[in-house]
């Protein structure tokens, strides 16, 4: 391949490797405070009509980036009601809130504009613009929140605590802190960064709403998290690989590689997931989660 | 003197369970103060309550003078009070440095507090003779340096007062000596220490005063340089009892269970059973005594075919078994029954209606159906045997956990005593069960006995042990310290034997 | 004072609060939408029972919810979650269908026999391999049915796109099976009940549901494998302690369940659309969890949560025809909702519930402990 589509190939893999870094690093933050998130589609899609529908009424891609992120943090919050408060099943409320978010929007979108769940297509300052190197100001933002998750992960009180949280919540509680409390920050920011993630999708990466737009990104977003052993900055890498993957992909379609002859597109686009499952199973290396991630934290007395 | 904690009445209620009752303490500023007190006598609810995770239902807590309430953790923490867990509260992947700045890290950013630290570890290593590696990761450290941590924890965060639970449970006799050394150090820098231990010896040793919990009291206050351990295992377990239970003279018959040189390990690596041997009889009780902790449940479980064993080499009425097919179906084809020490646990499903728990481990049987399971047949089964063991309610098709606990361990014992076994495994056989029916099992073990069937039992209770056994073997971390035959030995004795005194000596 | 409820309000009032909950809130999301809430629930049931047509349809879709929700029902039983009846009922579609076209000229008596083998085996394999990774390798169930789920969807639309497609045909599906592998249509049976009916998708595999369930029943409460599974799953502890083969039992669970999962080829492949389409599993899969959840993982409550299901499914369809502004994404939304309240927030109404009974008749009938 020459030096033109490489780039080529470069760019659509850093496109498409975006909202995965955003889902990827919202699920880094809720699990790593001890909650499994199996919702991160729902809440990248809910963002991804909410901020296309503001960003559509009001004619500003912020408060569009605005919506979405309420929208998000609102279903954040709902999963942090079920298992923080009710320590409910992590699972299943997930699961509660993917189906919730594809069918709400899917309605609401087909109400509300009656296009087929489509939201009319965003133009001019309802959409994000590049505005430096080709990029735009969500994919800085997302690619910003990969150094600062770190630091705040790393080398902040609150990330300390939030990490004891996902580990050994007994320890916390004994040094005095809270578990409740630090479980729901990191379920918000998990909201938070969903809510980027969907808003890209919408407002940058397309010029508006698709219905079911994510097309289980956030679940390649959990493979990537196993792959990246719930680091900020391995999560980086692995979400580039996987876009890359992705953006390769499309352009293999019909082209036959020399001593491999042609490869399926779906092998290419199935690798993630099945990577993942070897990983887990522990052929090669080993990905161990955060120790008390899923388990619910019940105070004794 | 100046006292560092006061309890003054204090209660703690459980539901119905009176935990701790009118409690009064008074631990002097600087000294070390040791409790004392069988398991289940009250001295983890107290510490809680000392700590924050539980409130006192009625009572007043003192901390140099001063009525405090303590509610939470946070609570305790700011009153000075430090708690070193027998289950470490340490995470794993963390650095020795992170599990000590949690909670107390000095600021939102982490450096200046981690600059600060390393500091302030280094002087105390001076100090205290506390020295660990601050970047070390706790998985990779040892179980005495991981105490160290986690002393080093309540010490960073400003604690005047350490409370420390078993702490010597889980340390070799070398590690031990080493945290008293320290221990005593940080008296003389005037902390004040609160140890919880079953260790008469340590008391001993260690300690400026001693309390004696039992049955959730304080029953007595010593200074520990004017007692001695008799008076206080004595004191530990109340009356001399008297235990006429007519028991027949034993008329042990031929060797039934031979175990030789059995070595466990548990799941962390730890050897947990180490070469333990002994021969069982027709007709025999052996009683395996020892605090909880120091291996008498792992050699049931070996013996149940639960766990893997290490080496070593079991035979059972004359045969020999094959080690690395153990397996509790096997197991009970060849005769031997097993009552768990956990019948939540192990012994029963909770959420089964008590005619299908009655039939758990024996659920292959023909007895219960050629294909499926015949449900009338299970169902008489337990009937008939809530007859013959005045099961209450006689109703099989009640869901297990409704039946109160003596009831439910008699669910088990039936279970596993109407099969007929050649040997019984029985562990805790009254824990949580009512008066009545530990009149009930006490006696259908003994029935057993005189059929001549072999019983080995594991139990903490200490009267119980004598009651029933013809001879017994006390544990002591992993190992068998001492024999004693049941007309032998008296509660005073097994309380110096179970507490490590002659372990040296063994 | 009562300390649980009566057995019928654990079984039946509180997955009624629970659907009752669901539709509330569906209620204002129609509401807030302009339509009329009363409206639409009555265009609802009447497009589901109101007439034959809409009966047979009901009970065409609540096959496919009975034969999923069995899926996760069992796994259930054995303290799995099994995420993963989706892409196993696509594979089991596979198996079918290999069968079918493999043997196109064989009878019927024949070939419908191999057919419904091969998808319940090729079901069964797909999770299988999950319950494996468990057993054997300490994978994470949820997750690794997850990623089945999408590996299936590859591996599927790479065979139906690539090797399996129609000579000629540019849709990606294969070619119609011959008649001899159409499983037989119900609407007959059912014009002879009284009910006249054609066309309509219902065939023999609802009867072949019913009977799954039946021994998916047998199997759980009546056999000593039942026995093992349900230990297992309500005390991995006691599981142990009577010698359950624990690995073992795992990977017969999810094969059962994987079996059960593809039951929903029967159906779909061989009973409607006689061969086999992209995504023609359309999130039955994920339904089945929503099912089980709510007929409390027991075979004759997922009976009754999958009709309850065909009727969402099948009336709002209708009402989708009649009031476009409503789609049919309204029964997803209701499936979430349903996930939410009886599952994740299970136990929401226990507390209140209770009080509300002890506030009636306090007295606890005999069942009690004594202390």
């Amino acid at each position: 391949m020459e030096m033109g589509s490489a780039l080529i190939i470069l760019e659509s893999g850093l496109r498409l490797a975006i909202p995965l870094l955003c889902a990827c690093l919202a699920g880094l933050w809720s699990e790593r405070a001890g909650i499994i998130d199996i919702g991160l589609e729902g809440k990248m899609l809910a963002a991804a009509f909410a901020g296309a529908a503001l960003a559509h009424f009001t004619g500003s891609a912020w408060l569009g980036l605005i919506g979405a992120l309420l929208a998000s943090l609102a279903l954040a919050l709902l999963h942090g009601f079920a298992t923080i408060h009710r320590s409910g099943n992590q699972i299943v409320s997930g699961m509660a809130i993917n189906m919730i978010a594809a069918g709400l929007t899917a309605l609401i979108g087909a109400a509300w504009f009656g296009q087929g769940g489509r939201t009319p297509s965003l133009q001019g300052p309802a959409r994000f613009e590049p505005i430096w190197l080709g990029m735009d100001a969500l994919t800085l933002l997302a690619l910003l929140s990969v150094p600062i998750s770190w630091f705040a992960l790393y080398q902040t009180r609150f990330g300390l605590r939030l990490r004891a949280a996902g580990e050994n919540p007994s320890a916390l509680e004994t040094a005095g802190v809270g578990v409740a409390m630090i479980r729901y920050c990191g379920v918000m920011i998990c909201g938070v960064l969903c809510g980027l993630g969907g808003a890209y999708l919408a407002i940058a990466q397309a010029a508006g709403f698709l219905p079911q737009m994510t097309a289980g990104k956030g679940f390649i977003a959990l493979a990537a998290l196993v792959f990246a052993k719930w680091r900020p900055l391995p999560s980086l890498l692995t979400c580039m690989l996987f876009g890359l993957l992705d953006a390769t992909s499309i352009r293999l379609q019909g082209v036959s590689l020399p001593g491999l002859g042609q490869i399926p597109v779906q092998a290419i686009q199935a690798l993630p997931y099945v990577l993942t499952v070897i990983l887990l199973a522990g052929f090669v290396g080993r990905a161990i989660p955060p120790a008390a991630a899923g388990l619910p934290y019940v105070k004794e007395n | 003197m100046q006292s560092a904690i006061e309890c003054v009445g204090v209660h703690k209620y459980f539901g119905p369970v009176h935990a701790n009752c009118d409690i009064h303490l008074n631990v002097a500023a600087g000294s070390i103060h040791g409790i004392v007190g069988e398991n289940g006598a009250g001295k983890s609810t107290l510490m809680s309550i000392l700590y924050g995770y539980y409130e006192a239902s009625a009572g007043t807590l003192r901390i140099k003078g001063q009525a405090v309430k303590i509610a939470s953790p946070a609570d305790a923490i700011r009153l000075g009070i430090g708690m070193v867990h027998q289950h470490f509260m340490l995470i794993e992947t963390f650095s020795v440095l992170e599990n000590i700045l949690l909670g107390s890290e000095g600021g939102p950013l982490l450096a200046p507090g981690r600059t600060a630290m390393r500091a302030k570890l280094t002087e105390f290593a001076d100090r205290y003779g506390l020295a660990v590696d601050p970047d070390a990761r706790i998985a990779d450290l040892g179980v005495g340096m991981r105490q160290r941590v986690e002393i080093l924890k309540a010490l960073m965060r400003g604690a005047n007062i350490l409370i420390l639970d078993e702490p010597t449970a889980v340390l070799t006799p070398d590690e031990a000596d080493s945290l008293f050394i320290m221990l005593r150090r940080l008296r003389d820098e005037g902390k004040t220490i609160l140890m919880i231990t079953h260790k008469l010896r340590e008391i001993i040793e260690l300690t400026d005063h001693v309390s004696v919990m039992r049955r959730g009291r304080m029953v007595g206050h010593f200074t520990t340089a004017q007692t001695n351990m008799d008076e206080l295992a004595k004191a530990m377990v109340g009356r001399p009892i008297a235990l006429d239970r007519h028991k027949p003279p034993c008329k042990a018959g031929r060797v039934i269970l031979d175990v030789r040189d059995l070595v466990v390990r548990n799941a962390q690596g730890k050897t947990c059973v180490d070469h333990v041997s002994f021969q069982l009889r027709e007709g025999e009780i052996i009683g395996l005594a020892g605090v909880a902790g120091n291996g008498q449940s792992e050699v049931l479980q070996a013996l149940a075919g639960m766990c893997d064993i290490e080496t070593g080499t079991i035979n059972l009425d004359g045969q020999e078994l094959d080690l690395n097919h153990m397996d509790p179906r096997r197991m009970r084809a060849k005769g031997l029954m097993h009552v768990p020490e956990d019948r939540h646990h192990h012994g029963l499903v909770m959420n089964f209606d008590a005619y299908e728990s009655a039939i758990l481990g024996f659920h292959r049987d023909a007895m219960y159906g050629r294909g499926l399971l015949d449900r009338s047949a299970m169902r008489s089964a337990l009937a008939q045997d809530m007859e013959a063991y005045d099961i209450r309610p006689r109703n099989p098709q009640l869901r297990t956990r409704n039946f109160s606990g003596g009831n439910q361990q008699k669910i088990v014992l039936s279970r596993e005593i109407e099969r007929e076994p050649k040997v019984l495994l029985i562990g805790q056989p009254t824990r949580g069960v009512d008066v009545g029916a530990i009149e009930f099992i006490h006696n259908r073990l003994l029935h057993l006995r005189e059929e001549g069937k072999a019983i080995l039992l594991v139990s903490v209770e200490l009267d119980e042990i004598i009651a029933l056994s013809d001879r017994i073997l006390v544990m002591c971390d992993g190992r068998i310290i001492g024999e004693r035959t049941g007309l032998q030995t008296d509660i005073q004795d097994l309380g110096l034997l179970m507490g490590g005194v002659n372990e040296r000596v063994a | 004072m009562r300390r649980s409820l009566p057995i019928w309000a654990d079984v039946a009032l509180i997955p009624l609060i629970n659907v009752v909950a669901a539709f509330l809130i569906s209620g204002l999301v129609v509401l807030a939408i302009g339509e009329s809430p009363i409206e639409a629930l009555r265009l609802m049931i009447m497009g589901s029972l109101g007439s034959p047509e809409g009966l047979a349809f009901t009970l065409y879709y609540s096959t496919n919810f009975i034969f999923t929700g069995l899926s996760v029902a069992l796994a259930y039983r054995a303290g799995l979650f099994n995420i993963g009846a989706e892409g196993q009922a696509y594979l089991g579609g596979l198996g079918a269908a290999l069968v079918c076209l493999a043997l196109p000229d064989w009878p019927a008596f024949l070939l419908l026999p191999l057919a419904i083998i091969g998808a319940g085996l090729f079901g069964a394999f797909w999770a299988m391999i999950p319950g494996w990774l468990l057993a054997r390798r300490g994978s994470h169930i949820v997750i690794t049915t997850i990623m089945f789920n999408w590996i299936a969807t590859s591996l599927m639309s790479y065979l139906l796109v690539n090797v399996l497609r129609a000579p000629g045909s540019m849709q990606p599906e294969t070619r119609g099976f011959s008649a001899s592998a159409h499983l037989p249509n119900l609407d007959g049976m059912l014009t002879g009940l009284g009910l006249k009916i054609s066309n309509s998708p219902l065939n023999i595999s609802f009867l072949f549901a019913l009977i799954a369930a039946l021994y998916v029943w047998l199997v759980i409460w009546h056999t000593r494998l039942g026995y093992e599974i349900r230990t297992l799953g309500a005390n991995p502890g006691a599981a142990d302690y009577a010698g359950v083969p624990t690995a073992k039992i795992i990977v017969i669970t999810m094969g059962l369940s994987g079996l059960m999962a593809g039951g929903l080829a029967l159906n779909e492949v061989l009973g409607a659309q006689h061969r086999l389409l992209l995504d023609f599993t359309s999130g039955y899969g994920f339904v089945g969890i929503a099912v089980a959840l709510m007929g409390r993982a027991h075979p004759f409550g997922v009976v009754c949560a999958a009709l309850l299901f065909g009727i969402l499914y099948q009336g709002g369809s209708e009402l989708a025809f009649d009031q476009p502004k409503i789609t049919r994404d309204m029964i997803v939304v209701i499936q979430g909702l349903v996930v939410l309240f009886a599952g994740a927030l299970e136990g929401l109404w226990r507390r209140p519930l209770l009080a509300l009974f002890n506030l009636v008749s306090p007295h606890q009938p005999q069942t009690e402990t004594e202390r």
